[in-house]
Parts: structure tokens; sequence; C-alpha cells
């Protein structure tokens, strides 16, 4: 996709400048990266309505009121995430970033992810190596040595490299230079029409503190360099898709599909439940319990009761327990907690161990279904003991929750067996619902060795 | 028979933000709030909107406010630990005037907590989260179908008042699949944000390279109307103490007028913004408060009290902030006792306490007695416990 950027060709701007006067520190560098930034829209012949100039905290952050463009002064280090969301909003607007060096630092994971994804925005960065609003506190980039309010005896840490870090990130468009260099509106535009993430580290010299403190100047900001090894001028260039538009353009496949329909469930098989009823299925995670769970409740609705389902997992995703508690209605249910369950299907060990109050809580009046590794549970309740391998079934242990839930419910009867064949097919789609047909077929006869065994017995 | 879907809040929560006209999401995974994420990253493709996984809570919010000025309907979600994240950029939309819905999915804490555990906790920290203490509004759903009404509603309040808006719910209303009539949704309407005009030349303190003014409110209770970033007027938007047009100052005169308006803008208008469902009885002398998942266990025991002949009160409360005070006192005839039941330490009783008690003071009136109903232990309060405290 190409992009124009929106010019003001009827009326060209001689300036982007308003009237108000700069109020930085005599000799700073930050006025003269301004009229640069102003002389490279000049030249861009921009809509200024069709620009925006964000800034960060800092003397830099004062900036945008300078400017006739539009303007976003928002939080410390986040300005190259406002200007993101500016972006992805209205990918065709100019959007550029005023940062310090404290900026980048206490912002870093927003650099380097605004480098990764070639978000098209420009990115100023006044770096002067410390913090001048505050009182000339170390900053990431403050060199090696360098004397500050906090490094009294040297500066120890390794000053970030702005330039490689973004460049190896992702960026599109990477510049490092100073304040004193001519050629900055032109790079400044360059950058603006690379149409990527474009950084420009632009160093320079704040008078206030790091100049006094360091004995620091033009001439000694040239020397720094070599002695810091960091290359100048255009450090990187690369053509990658820009992330807004690629974004749009990702999704534009999508558009006008239906959002979030409604899955409406038309009463239509009959159920004679006349009160609350409360079922637990307690089994591992991984063993499909919650959808088993769901699938019981869609069934529910299908039989015209009203359902609600709670899940209990561990923070972990296939190990552990999963337990599902459901309630069945005739009417609307309000509290939706689950003491004294009326039957719990218990199928696993990690189970067994979270389900400890559900099995408390049984009485003479409730169920526990479980399988032949937990019959030897003593409870009060009625309990059924389902053997797949006695009644002959294979090649059902992952659909294990599927099936004792389904054999508890042919025994309970709470609703017709086709009502949950029916959730099934309307919410699972195919291999996944014939498998699990094939199980519900399967926990006819499982419930059915079931009976055969307690009669025996 | 009315058609009924098996739906869980946070379908309903996604589904009343697609229906506001929400075209913007950010937001980063943590759990129970996720499922807003997946469904936002899945639908809002299919609208034309964007939706994003940003590289943390802070880039989220930061990414909405910037998208929200230059006009859209910005919208995210999380839980306790992400909206600390959130905390000072709460603050910047506050300050900026930044129309923004923020679903706060609680979970247990302090800290990591229970992920996913049920909770209640945040109540205060929404209100009070952010430096400076200025207002929020917050509102809590207690059924799937609120999920769905109140994110509508939430969307309209952050058009109308330009403010961050808290749709407040917790692990089991959110994740917890329930039935819901289709035709039982309620779709309050959604305004347009009220767009700025060009100022005519020669407007008092209008610049020569202006057309508006981005923070210009009269009376100083109003909204300012809204001119967006790439529009057509020349706008600016600071998170600093400004004047009308946005510049920074220290003048105390125009400080202290714009912090006042942020304040009033909310608090003059608290009445339109309460939304309660309150449930009296003839003879009640007890009045039992509750919001959220706890509602529904409220109005359980509420049913069974008076299936049993024991007269009790109900009131639930959809607006959590502004505090709903005329209501608050509006049910209090005949009323002995106050039960204020949440999964917390008593976020709310102590909002209650202090109105019933200011109002009783002003009155020379006996306050009733206010008992905190309160659990904190990952499971849901129980009718029970409700009725316990029910006077007989």
């Amino acid at each position: 996709m190409t992009e124009t950027l929106a010019r003001a060709d009827t009326v060209p701007c001689s300036t982007y400048r308003n009237e108000r006067e700069y109020p930085f520190c005599p000799g700073c560098g930050h006025g003269v990266i301004l009229n640069h930034l102003n002389a490279a829209l000049v030249r861009l012949k921009l809509d200024p309505k069709r620009v925006c100039i964000v800034t960060d905290i800092g003397c830099q952050g004062l900036g945008d009121q300078y400017f006739v463009t539009h303007a976003f002064h928002g939080l410390h280090g986040r300005s190259i995430a406002y200007a993101t969301g500016i972006k992805l909003a209205d990918p065709e607007l100019t959007v550029i970033v005023l940062i310090g060096d404290g900026g980048t630092g206490i912002g870093g994971a927003h650099l380097l992810n605004a480098a990764r994804r070639n978000i098209g925005v420009t990115v100023l960065v006044f770096n002067n190596f410390n913090f001048g609003m505050t009182g000339g506190e170390h900053s990431v980039t403050t060199p090696p040595g360098g004397l500050t309010a906090t490094t009294r005896g040297g500066n120890l840490e390794r000053p970030l490299d702005l330039c490689a870090t973004v460049a190896v990130n992702g960026a599109g468009f990477v510049w490092r230079g100073t304040a004193f260099d001519k050629t900055l509106p032109d790079v400044i535009a360059d950058a603006v029409q690379s149409r990527s993430f474009a950084l420009l580290d632009i160093w320079e010299l704040c008078t206030a503190y790091y100049v006094p403190n360091n004995k620091f100047s033009r001439k000694a900001l040239d020397a720094m360099r070599e002695e810091l090894g960091m290359p100048m001028g255009l450090v990187h260039r690369a053509e990658r898709p820009e992330y807004a538009h690629a974004l749009r353009e990702a999704g534009a496949a999508e558009a006008g599909q239906p959002v979030l329909p409604p899955r409406p469930l038309r009463a239509a098989f009959p159920s004679t439940l006349d009160r609350e009823f409360r079922l637990v299925v307690a089994g591992s995670a991984g063993g499909k319990i919650k959808s088993t769970v769901r699938m019981v409740g869609e069934a529910a609705l299908l039989s015209g009761l009203w359902a609600a389902q709670q899940d209990d997992y561990p923070v972990t995703v296939q190990t552990g327990h999963s337990i599902s508690e459901l309630i069945l209605s005739p009417r609307e249910i309000l509290y939706t907690g689950v003491t004294r369950p009326d039957a719990l299907v218990l199928i696993s060990e990690d189970g067994r161990k979270m389900a400890g109050r559900y099995l408390r809580g049984l009485t003479a009046d409730s169920w526990l279904f479980t399988t032949p590794e937990f019959a030897g549970i003593e409870t009060p309740a009625r309990k059924v003991v389902f053997d797949p391998d006695a009644a002959g079934v294979r090649g059902t242990r992952r659909n294990l929750g599927l099936l004792a839930t389904a054999a508890a419910l042919r025994r309970l009867g709470l609703f017709p067996p086709e009502a949950l064949e029916e959730a099934v097919r309307l919410g699972q789609r195919s291999p996944v619902a014939e498998e699990s047909l094939e199980t519900l077929a399967a926990s006819a006869a499982v419930a059915k060795a079931a009976l055969k065994g307690e009669a025996t017995a | 028979m009315a058609l009924r879907e098996f739906v869980d809040g946070a379908t309903a929560v996604a589904r009343g933000a697609l229906d506001s006209g929400c075209d913007f999401f950010a937001g980063y995974p943590i759990s129970p709030a996720t499922p807003i994420l997946l469904h936002m990253i899945r639908e809002l493709p299919k609208t034309g909107g964007v939706a994003i996984q940003a590289e943390d809570e802070i880039a989220s919010i930061s990414m909405c406010i910037g998208a929200a000025m230059t006009g859209a309907r910005a919208f995210t979600a999380t839980s306790g630990p992400g909206l600390s994240l959130y905390s000072e950029n709460i603050g910047l939309a506050i300050m900026g005037e930044v129309p923004l819905v923020i679903v706060d999915v609680q979970r247990m804490g302090p800290a990591t907590g229970g992920a996913t555990t049920v909770a209640q906790g945040d109540v205060q920290f929404v209100r009070w989260g952010t430096s400076g203490g200025y207002p929020v509004i917050a509102l809590a759903p207690a059924s799937v179908a609120e999920c769905y009404s109140l994110t509508r509603r939430a969307f309209d309040l952050a058009e109308r008042f330009r403010v961050p808006v808290f749709l407040m719910t917790d692990k089991e209303m959110f994740l917890s699949m329930s039935t819901a009539a289709v035709d039982g949704y309620e779709a309050p309407p959604v305004r347009a944000r009220t767009r700025a005009v060009a100022e005519p030349a020669g407007t008092s303190g209008l610049r020569a390279e202006e057309s508006h003014l981005p923070y210009r409110f009269e009376p100083i209770d109003r909204t300012p109307p809204f001119a967006p970033i790439g529009g057509e007027f020349i706008t600016r938007f600071t998170g600093s103490s400004h004047d009308e047009h946005a510049m920074l100052t220290k003048d105390p005169a125009k400080v202290g007028r714009l912090n006042e308006h942020l304040v009033r803008k909310i608090e003059d208008h608290a009445d339109e913004i309460a939304l309660v469902t309150a449930d009296p009885q003839q003879g009640a002398r007890t009045l039992l408060i509750a919001y959220g998942i706890t509602a529904r266990g409220m109005q359980e025991a509420v049913q069974r009290a008076r299936a049993a002949g024991r007269p009790v009160s109900a009131l639930t409360l959809q607006t959590l902030w502004p505090m709903p005070e005329r209501a608050i006192l509006g049910a209090l005839e005949g009323i002995e006792r106050i039960v204020v039941a949440e999964l917390n330490h008593g976020d709310v009783r102590r909002e209650v306490e202090r109105i019933v008690y200011r109002a009783a003071a002003q009155g020379r009136r006996v306050a009733p007695e206010i008992v905190g109903l309160h659990r904190v232990d990952g499971e849901l309060l129980e009718p029970q416990q409700f009725l316990a405290l029910v006077t007989p």
C-alpha cells in the first residue's frame, strides 16, 4: 500500500512555529533542534492539521507548545506508546515524537517494541546525557565516567546505544548526529518520508548541568563519538511494512463478517426437573472437563432449563485439577455457589485431591459417579462405578470426562440423551463432533454395564 | 418460550463494546481478563477497528489514550495487577479529559494473589488509584445481561464526561456461563462525543493560529467539546496543569478552576450517573446492599427470606462511583440495620457508613446499625450468610 502524506499544497506554510519564544537555557541545543524540525516541516510542505507532535517529559517536553500542529504531551517515557496509539487509529497522520534520553530509559520497552513493529512514527531523541529538568541526574546515555548529581565519582554504567538497539530490532531508519549538524532538517524530512519507525539520536549540550559538571563542550562531543565507538550519520536503513498499515491489511479479509452473534438454543427436548440440581465434574486439566460441562449446560437449555457453570482450575494449563460446577433449574439461577452437589462425577486423582469439600457435602440423597480407581471411596451417597473396560468400550481414555458425565446423565434422567447429542452437533465441528458422538453412544453401554454390575452385586 | 443462550460475562461485555461502536482496543494478557483481549483481537477487524496486544499494561492504556484523542472509542481490559500499572495513565486520562472504558475483572489480591479466584477488592482502588484524588466513574454488572447493558452505558458515560469509566466485574461473573434471554439485553444508547465548532475570529483568548480552545469549559461542570488530533482544528492535549489553550500554567486562578472542573463535571452530575435496583419491602427493618456477583446471592437470600415470611429490603448498586448517595439514603425508611455485603474488607461499607452517618448527624437522628458482610477466601457469599443477618 502506498501512503501519501497530506500536503498543504494550496497554501505552503512558511513556518510551523507560533510566536511564542522558547524557554530553554542559553546555549541549550533544544531550540536548535526545534528550529531544524520546523525547517523539515516547511521542506515537507505538510498540512499542519495532519501532523501531530507527541512530547515526553523533560525540557524537550515543552517543545510542542511552540508549533502550530496538533500536540500531545503525556507522561514520562510513554510518548512512543501514545504515538503508537495515535498512528494505529489514524495511519495517514504524520506523527513525530520528541523525547529525551531520560524518556528512552524509562520507556525502553516502548522503544524496543515500536522498532520491532516498525510503527511509522519519527522519534527525535534530544540526547544531552543527563536529566536537565530535575537537576542533572545520570541517564541511560550518560558516558562512562560522566559526572552527574547521581554519579558523583563518575558514571559506572555502560551508555545505551540507542541506534544499535532499535536497528537490530527492526527500525526502518536510524541516524545519529548532533544538534550542530546542518543537515538535520534534511535528515528529519527523510526520516518522516521513510514511512517506517525512524529514530534520530541527536547529541547536544545541557548547559545547565552536563556541560559545567564535566567541562563538556562541542569539541568534547566530537571526541566522545570516537571514545564510544558509536557510528554517526545514517546508521541503518531497512524496508519493512509499516505496522499501522500492515495491521489493518492483515485484518481486511475479515471485514463485514458477523460480530459475536448470539447463539440462541431453542428448547426442543422435555425435562421434568422441578428444582435446582447441582452437578460437579472433577477431573484433570486437559481432560475436556470445562467443554464437557458446557455442552451439558447447552443440552439443559435445549431442554428448556436454565443453567449456570463455574469452573475452577490452577494457574497452570495442562496439569492439575479441572473442576466444573453446573447448576440446572427450571427457573432463573441467582446464587451460583455449590457446596452440596446433588451429583459428583469424579474421574481423576487430580480431581479427587480438590474435591474433598464436595465429597463431604454428599448425602444419602446425592450421587457419586466414578471409575474403578476410586470405587473404594466411602460415601453416604448412591455410588455408581463406571468401568469402560468391563463395558467393552475402548479408546475413550481422553474423553473419560464426557463418557462418565454422559453415562451419569443417562442415570439421572434430567433430560433426554438426545439433547446432549444435539448440543455436540451445535457446538462442535468435525471431526471432534464425531468423536464426541461416538463417546455419547458408548456412554449408553457404560451406564448399562454399571446397572448390571449393581444388580449382580 | 423466549430464546435463551448459554453465555459468559466476557462475551456479553465484548458484544456490548462492539455494539457501542468501540473501534480501538489495546490490552495485555492477564487472568481473568484475557477473554476480552481475545474477543477484540478476533472481532474488531470485522468492523474495521484496530485491536493490539501491547508490550505491557502501561503501553495498553497509553495506546488507548492516544487513539481516543484521535476520536476513537477506546477500550481496554485488565485485572488488579494490570490496573496497578494503569495507575499513572488513569491520572493522565482524567487530566486530559479522555473518553476511555476500562474493564477491571477483579481477582484476589494483594499482589499476584489468586489469579483465577473471585474477589471485589478493587472498589476503593479504582476510585483512589491515581495521584490527586480526582473522580472517575465505575459501574458493576450483577448479571450477564448487565455485562452487556452496563458496557454500553460505560461507553455513553465516557463520551459524555470524557473521563475513564470502569466496568468492575469479577472472575465469576466474567468467566462463568449463565443463561440469558436473547431478547433480554437492554441496549441503552451510546451518544456521539460533543464536537468542537470553530470559535469566531475575535473570540476572547483565541490566538491567531487557533480556531478552537481544547479546554474551554463553561460553566465549570461542563465537559469541553472535543476536537480530534488530526482533525480540522489544530488541537492540543496535555497532562500538565493547563489553561484553556492546553498550555502549561501555574496561574493559581486557572489551575484552581481546572481542578475544580475535573471534580464538578462528575460530582455535580452524580444523580444522572447513579444506577441502582431497589427492592424495598413494607415492614422491613433490614436493608441488604450488594453489587456485582455478590448481589446474586443477596437476591436469592431475599427470595428465601420473603418465602419464610421475613420482610427484608435490598439494594443492588450498579453505579459504584460516584456513590449513589441519594438512592442509598432513599432506601432507609423504617430500616434499623444495613448489611453491606462484598468480597473485600468493606470497600463499599465504609462509603455507606460515611453517607448514612453524615445524613444522620445532619438530621440529628439515630443512624441505623451498619454491618459489613465480608468474605475474602475466594468463595462467594452464601444466601445463608445474608439470612443470618436479617433482623428477626
